[in-house]
Protein backbone atom coordinates (compact mmCIF):
# COMPACT_ATOMS: atom_id res chain seq x y z
CA UNK A 1 0.00 0.00 0.00
CA UNK A 2 0.68 3.74 -0.24
CA UNK A 3 1.43 6.13 2.45
CA UNK A 4 2.12 9.55 1.57
CA UNK A 5 3.11 11.86 4.38
CA UNK A 6 3.22 15.59 4.15
CA UNK A 7 4.53 15.91 0.58
CA UNK A 8 6.14 19.76 -0.33
CA UNK A 9 7.13 20.80 -3.59
CA UNK A 10 8.00 23.95 -4.57
CA UNK A 11 9.04 25.22 -8.19
CA UNK A 12 10.18 28.48 -7.56
CA UNK A 13 7.34 30.44 -6.25
CA UNK A 14 4.69 27.82 -6.62
CA UNK A 15 4.05 25.73 -4.32
CA UNK A 16 3.25 22.58 -6.26
CA UNK A 17 2.39 20.44 -3.39
CA UNK A 18 2.06 22.08 -0.10
CA UNK A 19 1.57 19.69 2.66
CA UNK A 20 -0.27 16.53 0.44
CA UNK A 21 -1.48 12.99 3.03
CA UNK A 22 -2.87 10.28 1.12
CA UNK A 23 -3.32 6.59 1.74
CA UNK A 24 -3.91 4.21 -0.83
CA UNK A 25 -5.01 0.54 -0.04
CA UNK A 26 -3.52 -2.77 -1.60
CA UNK A 27 -6.24 -3.42 -4.78
CA UNK A 28 -7.82 -0.29 -4.97
CA UNK A 29 -8.90 1.85 -7.62
CA UNK A 30 -7.63 5.08 -5.62
CA UNK A 31 -8.49 9.01 -8.04
CA UNK A 32 -6.79 11.84 -7.77
CA UNK A 33 -9.69 14.42 -9.06
CA UNK A 34 -8.41 18.11 -9.57
CA UNK A 35 -8.09 20.57 -12.41
CA UNK A 36 -4.81 21.50 -14.69
CA UNK A 37 -2.21 22.90 -11.65
CA UNK A 38 -3.45 21.07 -8.77
CA UNK A 39 -0.46 19.40 -8.45
CA UNK A 40 -1.30 15.61 -9.79
CA UNK A 41 1.70 15.04 -11.51
CA UNK A 42 3.95 16.30 -9.39
CA UNK A 43 2.64 14.11 -6.67
CA UNK A 44 3.11 11.04 -9.18
CA UNK A 45 6.49 11.87 -10.42
CA UNK A 46 7.54 11.88 -6.49
CA UNK A 47 6.10 8.68 -5.76
CA UNK A 48 7.47 7.29 -8.74
CA UNK A 49 11.22 8.14 -8.03
CA UNK A 50 11.55 10.81 -10.81
CA UNK A 51 10.98 13.86 -8.70
CA UNK A 52 12.60 14.37 -5.15
CA UNK A 53 10.21 16.29 -2.93
CA UNK A 54 11.39 19.21 -0.75
CA UNK A 55 10.20 17.99 2.46
CA UNK A 56 7.29 14.76 3.74
CA UNK A 57 7.52 11.40 2.69
CA UNK A 58 6.29 8.58 0.68
CA UNK A 59 6.72 4.88 1.18
CA UNK A 60 5.37 1.99 -1.39
CA UNK A 61 4.63 -0.97 0.28
CA UNK A 62 7.56 0.27 2.66
CA UNK A 63 9.85 1.17 0.28
CA UNK A 64 10.93 5.02 0.13
CA UNK A 65 10.88 6.94 -3.85
CA UNK A 66 14.44 8.24 -2.89
CA UNK A 67 16.06 5.80 -1.20
CA UNK A 68 15.08 2.68 -2.65
CA UNK A 69 14.50 4.30 -6.29
CA UNK A 70 15.58 1.43 -8.32
CA UNK A 71 13.05 -1.34 -6.04
CA UNK A 72 10.18 1.22 -6.41
CA UNK A 73 10.55 1.55 -9.87
CA UNK A 74 10.25 -2.41 -10.75
CA UNK A 75 7.12 -2.65 -8.89
CA UNK A 76 5.69 0.50 -10.95
CA UNK A 77 3.85 0.25 -13.86
CA UNK A 78 3.33 4.54 -15.15
CA UNK A 79 1.47 5.95 -17.72
CA UNK A 80 2.30 9.70 -18.39
CA UNK A 81 -0.44 11.95 -19.14
CA UNK A 82 1.85 12.78 -22.62
CA UNK A 83 2.54 9.96 -24.97
CA UNK A 84 6.00 8.51 -24.68
CA UNK A 85 6.75 5.43 -26.30
CA UNK A 86 8.81 5.65 -29.21
CA UNK A 87 7.03 6.69 -32.20
CA UNK A 88 9.78 5.30 -34.86
CA UNK A 89 9.03 2.01 -33.04
CA UNK A 90 6.21 -0.32 -34.05
CA UNK A 91 3.38 -1.77 -31.52
CA UNK A 92 5.27 -4.84 -30.88
CA UNK A 93 8.48 -3.49 -31.13
CA UNK A 94 7.42 -0.62 -28.30
CA UNK A 95 6.07 -3.67 -26.27
CA UNK A 96 8.52 -6.22 -26.65
CA UNK A 97 11.38 -3.48 -25.79
CA UNK A 98 9.91 -2.45 -22.03
CA UNK A 99 9.24 -6.34 -21.43
CA UNK A 100 13.22 -6.48 -22.12
CA UNK A 101 13.78 -3.64 -20.30
CA UNK A 102 11.84 -5.33 -17.30
CA UNK A 103 13.75 -8.66 -17.91
CA UNK A 104 10.51 -10.16 -18.46
CA UNK A 105 8.98 -11.22 -21.84
CA UNK A 106 5.62 -10.44 -23.52
CA UNK A 107 4.56 -14.01 -23.59
CA UNK A 108 5.08 -14.45 -19.66
CA UNK A 109 2.43 -11.73 -19.03
CA UNK A 110 0.94 -11.34 -21.82
CA UNK A 111 -2.32 -12.13 -20.23
CA UNK A 112 -2.59 -9.19 -18.40
CA UNK A 113 -2.84 -7.00 -21.15
CA UNK A 114 -4.77 -9.59 -23.58
CA UNK A 115 -7.98 -7.83 -23.11
CA UNK A 116 -6.87 -4.62 -24.13
CA UNK A 117 -4.04 -5.18 -26.47
CA UNK A 118 -5.83 -7.60 -28.86
CA UNK A 119 -7.67 -4.84 -30.05
CA UNK A 120 -4.91 -3.27 -31.62
CA UNK A 121 -2.94 -6.53 -32.18
CA UNK A 122 -4.15 -6.36 -35.87
CA UNK A 123 -1.82 -3.18 -36.34
CA UNK A 124 0.83 -4.44 -34.53
CA UNK A 125 3.37 -3.72 -37.29
CA UNK A 126 2.57 0.20 -37.32
CA UNK A 127 5.07 2.54 -36.07
CA UNK A 128 3.36 4.40 -32.67
CA UNK A 129 3.45 7.59 -34.05
CA UNK A 130 1.08 7.23 -36.56
CA UNK A 131 -1.81 5.65 -34.51
CA UNK A 132 -4.88 7.40 -33.43
CA UNK A 133 -5.10 8.47 -29.81
CA UNK A 134 -7.01 5.57 -28.56
CA UNK A 135 -4.77 2.95 -30.36
CA UNK A 136 -2.19 5.31 -28.65
CA UNK A 137 -3.31 5.34 -25.08
CA UNK A 138 -4.03 0.81 -25.42
CA UNK A 139 -0.87 0.28 -26.60
CA UNK A 140 0.94 2.81 -23.81
CA UNK A 141 -1.57 0.67 -20.68
CA UNK A 142 -0.09 -2.50 -21.96
CA UNK A 143 3.52 -1.02 -21.91
CA UNK A 144 3.16 -0.17 -18.43
CA UNK A 145 1.13 -3.29 -17.65
CA UNK A 146 3.80 -6.04 -19.35
CA UNK A 147 6.23 -6.19 -16.18
CA UNK A 148 3.07 -6.90 -14.19
CA UNK A 149 3.56 -4.17 -11.91
CA UNK A 150 2.25 -4.05 -8.44
CA UNK A 151 0.66 -0.08 -8.94
CA UNK A 152 -0.24 1.12 -12.24
CA UNK A 153 -0.08 4.95 -12.26
CA UNK A 154 -1.78 6.43 -14.38
CA UNK A 155 -1.60 10.60 -15.18
CA UNK A 156 -4.94 12.01 -17.02
CA UNK A 157 -5.26 8.78 -19.09
CA UNK A 158 -8.78 10.15 -20.63
CA UNK A 159 -7.95 13.68 -20.85
CA UNK A 160 -8.93 15.12 -24.05
CA UNK A 161 -10.64 11.54 -24.88
CA UNK A 162 -14.46 11.61 -26.14
CA UNK A 163 -16.88 10.26 -23.74
CA UNK A 164 -16.92 6.78 -25.35
CA UNK A 165 -13.37 6.13 -25.15
CA UNK A 166 -13.38 7.04 -21.44
CA UNK A 167 -16.12 4.95 -20.36
CA UNK A 168 -14.23 2.06 -22.24
CA UNK A 169 -11.27 2.96 -20.13
CA UNK A 170 -12.32 2.59 -17.14
CA UNK A 171 -14.43 -0.46 -18.31
CA UNK A 172 -10.70 -1.95 -18.71
CA UNK A 173 -9.26 -0.31 -15.42
CA UNK A 174 -11.72 -2.12 -13.33
CA UNK A 175 -10.99 -5.33 -15.48
CA UNK A 176 -7.00 -4.86 -14.38
CA UNK A 177 -8.04 -3.93 -10.83
CA UNK A 178 -9.98 -7.15 -10.38
CA UNK A 179 -6.75 -8.94 -11.42
CA UNK A 180 -5.32 -7.52 -8.18
CA UNK A 181 -3.28 -4.43 -9.54
CA UNK A 182 -3.53 -1.61 -7.84
CA UNK A 183 -4.13 1.27 -9.35
CA UNK A 184 -3.75 5.19 -9.08
CA UNK A 185 -5.57 7.62 -11.35
CA UNK A 186 -5.52 11.20 -11.74
CA UNK A 187 -8.29 12.89 -13.87
CA UNK A 188 -9.61 16.67 -14.19
CA UNK A 189 -13.08 15.28 -15.16
CA UNK A 190 -15.30 15.47 -11.67
CA UNK A 191 -17.53 13.03 -12.94
CA UNK A 192 -14.85 9.86 -13.35
CA UNK A 193 -14.33 10.56 -9.33
CA UNK A 194 -17.35 7.86 -8.86
CA UNK A 195 -15.43 5.37 -10.69
CA UNK A 196 -13.31 4.88 -7.79
CA UNK A 197 -13.51 3.42 -4.73
CA UNK A 198 -11.76 6.36 -2.86
CA UNK A 199 -10.98 9.60 -4.08
CA UNK A 200 -8.94 12.39 -2.84
CA UNK A 201 -9.67 15.90 -4.70
CA UNK A 202 -7.18 18.39 -4.86
CA UNK A 203 -6.29 21.73 -5.85
CA UNK A 204 -3.63 24.53 -5.56
CA UNK A 205 -1.24 21.81 -4.03
CA UNK A 206 -3.68 20.80 -1.30
CA UNK A 207 -6.01 17.89 -0.60
CA UNK A 208 -9.51 19.13 0.08
CA UNK A 209 -11.17 15.63 1.07
CA UNK A 210 -10.20 12.02 1.00
CA UNK A 211 -13.03 10.11 0.86
CA UNK A 212 -15.41 7.22 -1.25
CA UNK A 213 -16.97 9.08 -3.57
CA UNK A 214 -20.39 8.21 -1.54
CA UNK A 215 -19.42 9.29 1.51
CA UNK A 216 -17.92 12.81 -0.04
CA UNK A 217 -21.32 13.20 -1.60
CA UNK A 218 -23.20 12.49 1.71
CA UNK A 219 -20.70 14.56 3.68
CA UNK A 220 -22.17 17.83 1.87
CA UNK A 221 -24.12 19.60 4.44
CA UNK A 222 -26.13 22.16 2.37
CA UNK A 223 -28.99 21.06 0.53
CA UNK A 224 -28.79 21.50 -3.36
CA UNK A 225 -31.48 22.78 -5.34
CA UNK A 226 -32.00 22.78 -9.37
CA UNK A 227 -33.56 25.06 -11.14
CA UNK A 228 -34.48 24.85 -14.81
CA UNK A 229 -36.34 27.60 -17.69
CA UNK A 230 -36.11 27.85 -21.36
CA UNK A 231 -33.84 31.07 -20.78
CA UNK A 232 -31.00 29.88 -18.67
CA UNK A 233 -29.40 32.73 -18.95
CA UNK A 234 -31.91 34.81 -17.98
CA UNK A 235 -33.01 32.71 -15.13
CA UNK A 236 -28.52 32.71 -14.01
CA UNK A 237 -28.65 36.43 -13.64
CA UNK A 238 -32.16 36.49 -11.84
CA UNK A 239 -30.97 33.50 -9.14
CA UNK A 240 -27.99 35.38 -8.87
CA UNK A 241 -29.81 38.36 -7.71
CA UNK A 242 -31.44 36.67 -4.90
CA UNK A 243 -30.89 37.99 -1.95
CA UNK A 244 -30.75 34.37 0.16
CA UNK A 245 -28.77 32.48 -2.52
CA UNK A 246 -25.09 31.10 -1.80
CA UNK A 247 -23.85 30.04 -4.91
CA UNK A 248 -25.57 30.00 -8.47
CA UNK A 249 -23.78 27.40 -10.82
CA UNK A 250 -24.66 25.99 -14.54
CA UNK A 251 -25.20 22.57 -14.39
CA UNK A 252 -25.99 21.35 -18.24
CA UNK A 253 -29.71 21.71 -18.69
CA UNK A 254 -30.17 23.18 -15.08
CA UNK A 255 -28.47 25.33 -12.57
CA UNK A 256 -27.36 24.37 -8.93
CA UNK A 257 -28.17 26.28 -6.48
CA UNK A 258 -27.56 26.22 -2.68
CA UNK A 259 -28.61 29.17 -0.20
CA UNK A 260 -27.22 30.95 2.19
CA UNK A 261 -27.96 29.64 6.20
CA UNK A 262 -30.95 30.25 7.19
CA UNK A 263 -32.24 31.39 4.06
CA UNK A 264 -33.49 27.94 2.66
CA UNK A 265 -36.89 28.34 1.29
CA UNK A 266 -37.22 27.49 -2.31
CA UNK A 267 -40.84 28.48 -2.49
CA UNK A 268 -39.71 32.19 -1.67
CA UNK A 269 -37.32 32.13 -4.80
CA UNK A 270 -39.76 30.93 -6.65
CA UNK A 271 -42.14 33.82 -5.57
CA UNK A 272 -38.91 35.63 -6.53
CA UNK A 273 -38.48 34.49 -10.20
CA UNK A 274 -42.50 34.94 -10.66
CA UNK A 275 -41.70 38.97 -9.68
CA UNK A 276 -38.70 38.90 -12.24
CA UNK A 277 -40.88 37.49 -15.02
CA UNK A 278 -39.95 33.87 -15.00
CA UNK A 279 -43.42 32.30 -13.96
CA UNK A 280 -42.67 28.63 -15.52
CA UNK A 281 -39.29 27.95 -13.38
CA UNK A 282 -39.29 24.45 -11.62
CA UNK A 283 -37.48 23.68 -8.53
CA UNK A 284 -36.30 20.67 -6.73
CA UNK A 285 -33.88 19.58 -4.44
CA UNK A 286 -31.32 17.19 -5.45
CA UNK A 287 -28.03 14.76 -4.41
CA UNK A 288 -25.36 16.77 -5.02
CA UNK A 289 -22.52 16.08 -7.10
CA UNK A 290 -19.30 15.17 -6.76
CA UNK A 291 -18.88 18.36 -8.50
CA UNK A 292 -21.14 20.04 -6.32
CA UNK A 293 -19.01 18.64 -3.18
CA UNK A 294 -15.75 20.05 -5.32
CA UNK A 295 -16.63 23.60 -5.90
CA UNK A 296 -17.70 23.93 -2.05
CA UNK A 297 -14.54 22.66 -0.75
CA UNK A 298 -12.41 24.85 -3.33
CA UNK A 299 -14.34 28.49 -2.17
CA UNK B 1 -30.59 34.24 -40.79
CA UNK B 2 -27.57 31.69 -41.12
CA UNK B 3 -24.06 33.20 -40.21
CA UNK B 4 -23.10 29.30 -41.24
CA UNK B 5 -24.02 27.06 -44.45
CA UNK B 6 -22.70 23.86 -45.40
CA UNK B 7 -23.54 21.76 -48.22
CA UNK B 8 -22.58 18.36 -49.30
CA UNK B 9 -19.02 19.05 -47.80
CA UNK B 10 -16.78 16.47 -48.50
CA UNK B 11 -13.31 16.11 -47.35
CA UNK B 12 -10.53 13.63 -48.69
CA UNK B 13 -7.48 12.86 -47.78
CA UNK B 14 -6.20 10.09 -50.50
CA UNK B 15 -9.17 7.06 -49.79
CA UNK B 16 -9.97 8.17 -46.30
CA UNK B 17 -12.94 10.07 -45.91
CA UNK B 18 -13.08 12.73 -43.29
CA UNK B 19 -16.01 14.51 -43.79
CA UNK B 20 -18.95 12.62 -45.62
CA UNK B 21 -22.05 15.61 -47.51
CA UNK B 22 -21.96 17.09 -44.15
CA UNK B 23 -24.93 19.63 -44.40
CA UNK B 24 -26.02 21.90 -41.93
CA UNK B 25 -26.89 25.48 -40.89
CA UNK B 26 -25.65 27.59 -38.06
CA UNK B 27 -28.01 30.62 -37.08
CA UNK B 28 -26.61 33.85 -36.65
CA UNK B 29 -25.98 34.88 -32.28
CA UNK B 30 -26.74 30.95 -31.45
CA UNK B 31 -24.63 28.62 -29.26
CA UNK B 32 -23.86 25.72 -31.61
CA UNK B 33 -22.38 22.52 -30.13
CA UNK B 34 -20.29 20.42 -32.22
CA UNK B 35 -19.44 16.81 -30.71
CA UNK B 36 -18.03 13.67 -31.87
CA UNK B 37 -15.69 11.28 -30.85
CA UNK B 38 -12.13 11.51 -31.13
CA UNK B 39 -11.32 10.69 -35.15
CA UNK B 40 -15.02 11.30 -36.22
CA UNK B 41 -13.95 14.71 -38.49
CA UNK B 42 -14.57 17.53 -36.20
CA UNK B 43 -10.92 19.12 -36.78
CA UNK B 44 -10.78 18.51 -40.24
CA UNK B 45 -14.82 20.23 -40.67
CA UNK B 46 -13.79 23.28 -38.47
CA UNK B 47 -10.21 24.03 -40.21
CA UNK B 48 -12.56 23.88 -43.08
CA UNK B 49 -14.90 26.47 -41.63
CA UNK B 50 -12.01 28.41 -40.42
CA UNK B 51 -10.90 28.85 -44.12
CA UNK B 52 -7.43 26.92 -43.04
CA UNK B 53 -8.34 24.23 -45.67
CA UNK B 54 -10.13 23.57 -48.45
CA UNK B 55 -13.06 21.26 -49.23
CA UNK B 56 -12.83 18.27 -51.79
CA UNK B 57 -16.29 19.06 -52.91
CA UNK B 58 -19.70 20.64 -51.44
CA UNK B 59 -20.01 24.34 -50.83
CA UNK B 60 -19.37 26.23 -47.43
CA UNK B 61 -20.37 30.02 -46.55
CA UNK B 62 -18.77 31.31 -43.35
CA UNK B 63 -19.94 34.84 -42.64
CA UNK B 64 -21.30 35.61 -46.24
CA UNK B 65 -17.80 34.61 -47.85
CA UNK B 66 -17.02 31.25 -49.56
CA UNK B 67 -14.59 29.20 -47.97
CA UNK B 68 -12.89 27.93 -51.09
CA UNK B 69 -12.66 31.18 -53.00
CA UNK B 70 -12.36 33.49 -50.57
CA UNK B 71 -10.90 32.48 -47.35
CA UNK B 72 -9.46 35.62 -46.18
CA UNK B 73 -12.59 37.31 -45.73
CA UNK B 74 -13.56 34.50 -43.91
CA UNK B 75 -10.45 34.82 -41.75
CA UNK B 76 -10.81 37.93 -40.69
CA UNK B 77 -14.15 37.73 -40.32
CA UNK B 78 -14.04 35.02 -37.50
CA UNK B 79 -12.43 34.59 -34.14
CA UNK B 80 -10.58 31.41 -33.55
CA UNK B 81 -9.22 29.83 -30.01
CA UNK B 82 -7.76 26.88 -29.70
CA UNK B 83 -7.52 24.23 -26.63
CA UNK B 84 -3.60 23.75 -27.46
CA UNK B 85 -2.19 27.38 -27.70
CA UNK B 86 -3.64 31.25 -28.28
CA UNK B 87 -1.45 32.82 -26.40
CA UNK B 88 2.42 33.62 -26.15
CA UNK B 89 3.78 32.23 -23.17
CA UNK B 90 6.73 34.80 -23.24
CA UNK B 91 4.98 38.21 -23.92
CA UNK B 92 2.67 39.81 -21.34
CA UNK B 93 -1.14 40.22 -21.23
CA UNK B 94 -1.07 43.38 -22.66
CA UNK B 95 1.21 42.28 -25.20
CA UNK B 96 -1.25 39.93 -26.48
CA UNK B 97 -4.25 41.82 -26.68
CA UNK B 98 -1.84 44.00 -28.30
CA UNK B 99 -0.43 41.46 -31.11
CA UNK B 100 -4.23 40.37 -31.88
CA UNK B 101 -5.47 43.53 -32.52
CA UNK B 102 -2.65 44.50 -35.24
CA UNK B 103 -3.33 41.13 -36.91
CA UNK B 104 -6.73 41.62 -37.01
CA UNK B 105 -6.51 45.20 -37.97
CA UNK B 106 -7.57 47.26 -35.35
CA UNK B 107 -6.30 50.89 -35.53
CA UNK B 108 -4.27 51.65 -32.01
CA UNK B 109 -6.99 53.88 -30.55
CA UNK B 110 -9.21 51.08 -31.04
CA UNK B 111 -6.91 48.59 -29.31
CA UNK B 112 -6.50 50.86 -26.51
CA UNK B 113 -9.77 50.93 -25.59
CA UNK B 114 -10.66 47.67 -25.84
CA UNK B 115 -7.59 46.32 -23.72
CA UNK B 116 -8.98 48.54 -20.99
CA UNK B 117 -12.57 47.32 -21.40
CA UNK B 118 -11.15 43.79 -21.50
CA UNK B 119 -8.90 44.30 -18.29
CA UNK B 120 -11.62 45.75 -16.29
CA UNK B 121 -14.22 43.03 -17.48
CA UNK B 122 -11.55 40.44 -16.66
CA UNK B 123 -10.46 41.79 -13.74
CA UNK B 124 -7.06 41.80 -14.64
CA UNK B 125 -5.85 44.94 -14.49
CA UNK B 126 -3.57 44.38 -11.96
CA UNK B 127 -1.82 41.17 -14.20
CA UNK B 128 -1.39 43.71 -17.44
CA UNK B 129 2.43 43.29 -17.48
CA UNK B 130 2.77 39.98 -16.02
CA UNK B 131 3.64 37.08 -18.72
CA UNK B 132 1.07 34.61 -19.58
CA UNK B 133 3.35 32.12 -18.65
CA UNK B 134 3.26 33.12 -14.94
CA UNK B 135 -1.29 32.76 -15.56
CA UNK B 136 -3.41 30.02 -14.28
CA UNK B 137 -4.56 27.75 -16.94
CA UNK B 138 -8.13 29.67 -15.91
CA UNK B 139 -7.18 32.69 -16.51
CA UNK B 140 -5.47 31.91 -19.58
CA UNK B 141 -8.12 30.46 -21.13
CA UNK B 142 -10.85 33.08 -19.93
CA UNK B 143 -7.92 35.65 -21.46
CA UNK B 144 -7.82 34.14 -24.86
CA UNK B 145 -11.47 34.08 -25.47
CA UNK B 146 -11.53 37.36 -25.21
CA UNK B 147 -8.76 38.06 -27.20
CA UNK B 148 -10.31 35.73 -30.22
CA UNK B 149 -13.05 38.15 -30.25
CA UNK B 150 -11.71 41.29 -29.62
CA UNK B 151 -11.82 42.06 -33.03
CA UNK B 152 -16.27 42.08 -32.55
CA UNK B 153 -16.20 38.96 -35.42
CA UNK B 154 -19.54 38.09 -36.62
CA UNK B 155 -18.52 34.09 -34.63
CA UNK B 156 -16.01 32.50 -32.82
CA UNK B 157 -14.78 28.91 -33.10
CA UNK B 158 -13.73 27.41 -29.99
CA UNK B 159 -12.00 24.30 -30.05
CA UNK B 160 -11.94 22.07 -26.06
CA UNK B 161 -11.96 25.70 -24.57
CA UNK B 162 -12.25 24.11 -21.03
CA UNK B 163 -10.23 20.91 -21.08
CA UNK B 164 -8.33 20.96 -17.97
CA UNK B 165 -9.80 23.81 -16.12
CA UNK B 166 -11.01 23.95 -12.85
CA UNK B 167 -15.13 23.48 -12.27
CA UNK B 168 -15.92 27.03 -11.16
CA UNK B 169 -13.62 28.21 -14.11
CA UNK B 170 -15.30 26.50 -16.16
CA UNK B 171 -18.58 27.71 -15.40
CA UNK B 172 -17.43 31.56 -15.70
CA UNK B 173 -16.12 30.93 -19.30
CA UNK B 174 -19.12 29.91 -20.00
CA UNK B 175 -21.21 32.57 -18.92
CA UNK B 176 -18.88 34.62 -21.24
CA UNK B 177 -19.70 32.52 -23.85
CA UNK B 178 -23.25 33.35 -23.09
CA UNK B 179 -22.73 37.21 -22.70
CA UNK B 180 -20.66 37.21 -25.97
CA UNK B 181 -24.12 35.10 -27.52
CA UNK B 182 -26.48 37.61 -26.15
CA UNK B 183 -24.22 40.72 -27.69
CA UNK B 184 -24.98 38.64 -31.22
CA UNK B 185 -21.84 36.56 -31.63
CA UNK B 186 -22.15 33.20 -32.72
CA UNK B 187 -20.40 30.51 -30.80
CA UNK B 188 -19.07 27.30 -32.42
CA UNK B 189 -17.92 25.23 -29.73
CA UNK B 190 -16.49 21.82 -29.55
CA UNK B 191 -16.47 19.97 -26.03
CA UNK B 192 -15.71 17.02 -24.41
CA UNK B 193 -17.59 18.11 -21.09
CA UNK B 194 -21.44 16.12 -21.68
CA UNK B 195 -22.89 18.45 -19.50
CA UNK B 196 -21.27 21.74 -21.52
CA UNK B 197 -23.55 20.75 -24.48
CA UNK B 198 -26.52 21.28 -22.42
CA UNK B 199 -25.47 24.96 -22.63
CA UNK B 200 -25.84 24.93 -26.60
CA UNK B 201 -28.79 26.01 -28.24
CA UNK B 202 -28.49 23.12 -30.54
CA UNK B 203 -25.78 20.23 -31.37
CA UNK B 204 -24.80 18.08 -34.09
CA UNK B 205 -23.07 14.92 -33.31
CA UNK B 206 -20.61 13.54 -35.96
CA UNK B 207 -19.77 9.80 -36.03
CA UNK B 208 -17.19 8.17 -38.80
CA UNK B 209 -17.37 11.38 -40.95
CA UNK B 210 -21.15 11.55 -40.88
CA UNK B 211 -23.24 14.02 -39.03
CA UNK B 212 -25.21 11.51 -37.05
CA UNK B 213 -27.89 13.67 -35.08
CA UNK B 214 -28.41 17.61 -34.78
CA UNK B 215 -31.22 19.44 -33.02
CA UNK B 216 -31.18 21.17 -29.65
CA UNK B 217 -30.06 19.10 -26.53
CA UNK B 218 -34.09 18.51 -25.26
CA UNK B 219 -35.05 17.51 -28.87
CA UNK B 220 -32.68 15.22 -29.17
CA UNK B 221 -32.57 13.90 -25.81
CA UNK B 222 -36.51 12.84 -26.64
CA UNK B 223 -35.73 11.36 -30.05
CA UNK B 224 -33.38 8.89 -29.09
CA UNK B 225 -34.67 7.87 -25.49
CA UNK B 226 -31.96 9.22 -23.62
CA UNK B 227 -31.67 11.17 -20.11
CA UNK B 228 -28.70 12.84 -20.22
CA UNK B 229 -26.31 14.42 -23.07
CA UNK B 230 -23.81 11.56 -21.96
CA UNK B 231 -26.33 8.77 -22.61
CA UNK B 232 -27.31 10.07 -26.31
CA UNK B 233 -23.30 10.83 -27.06
CA UNK B 234 -22.84 6.94 -26.19
CA UNK B 235 -25.73 5.31 -28.00
CA UNK B 236 -25.14 7.64 -31.21
CA UNK B 237 -20.91 6.98 -30.93
CA UNK B 238 -19.89 3.74 -29.56
CA UNK B 239 -18.42 2.03 -32.46
CA UNK B 240 -14.77 1.38 -32.63
CA UNK B 241 -12.70 3.54 -34.48
CA UNK B 242 -9.57 2.47 -35.90
CA UNK B 243 -8.95 5.45 -38.54
CA UNK B 244 -6.15 8.17 -37.61
CA UNK B 245 -6.21 10.82 -35.73
CA UNK B 246 -6.03 14.56 -37.21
Amino acid sequence: MIEVNQLCKQFGKVKALNGVSIQVNEGELYGLIGPDGAGKTTLFRILISLLLPDSGSARLWGLDPVADFKKVRQIIGYMPGKFSLYEDLSIIENLTFFATVFGTTVEENYYLIEDIFKQIEPFKNRPAGKLSGGMKQKLALSCALIHKPRLLVLDEPTTGVDAVSRQEFWEMLKRLKAQGITILVSTPYMDEAGLCDRVALIQNGKILETNSPEDIIERFNKPVFAVSDNNMYQLLNNCRQYPGVASVYPFGEELHITFSEGSVNPVHLKEFLVSKGIPDANIKQIQPTIEDCFMELST
Amino acid sequence: MNIIEVDNLVKKFGSFIANDHLTFNVRKGEIFGFLGANGAGKTTAIKILCGLSKPTSGKVMVAGYNVSTHPEEVKSNIGYMSQKFSLYDDLTVVENIRLYGVIYGLSSTEIKERTEILLNRLQLQDARKRLIKTLSLGWKQKLAFSVAILHRPSIVFLDEPTSGVDPITRRQFWEMIYEAANSGITVFVTTHYMDEAEYCNRVTIMADGKIEALDTPANLKKQYGANSMNALFLKLTRKETVGLDN
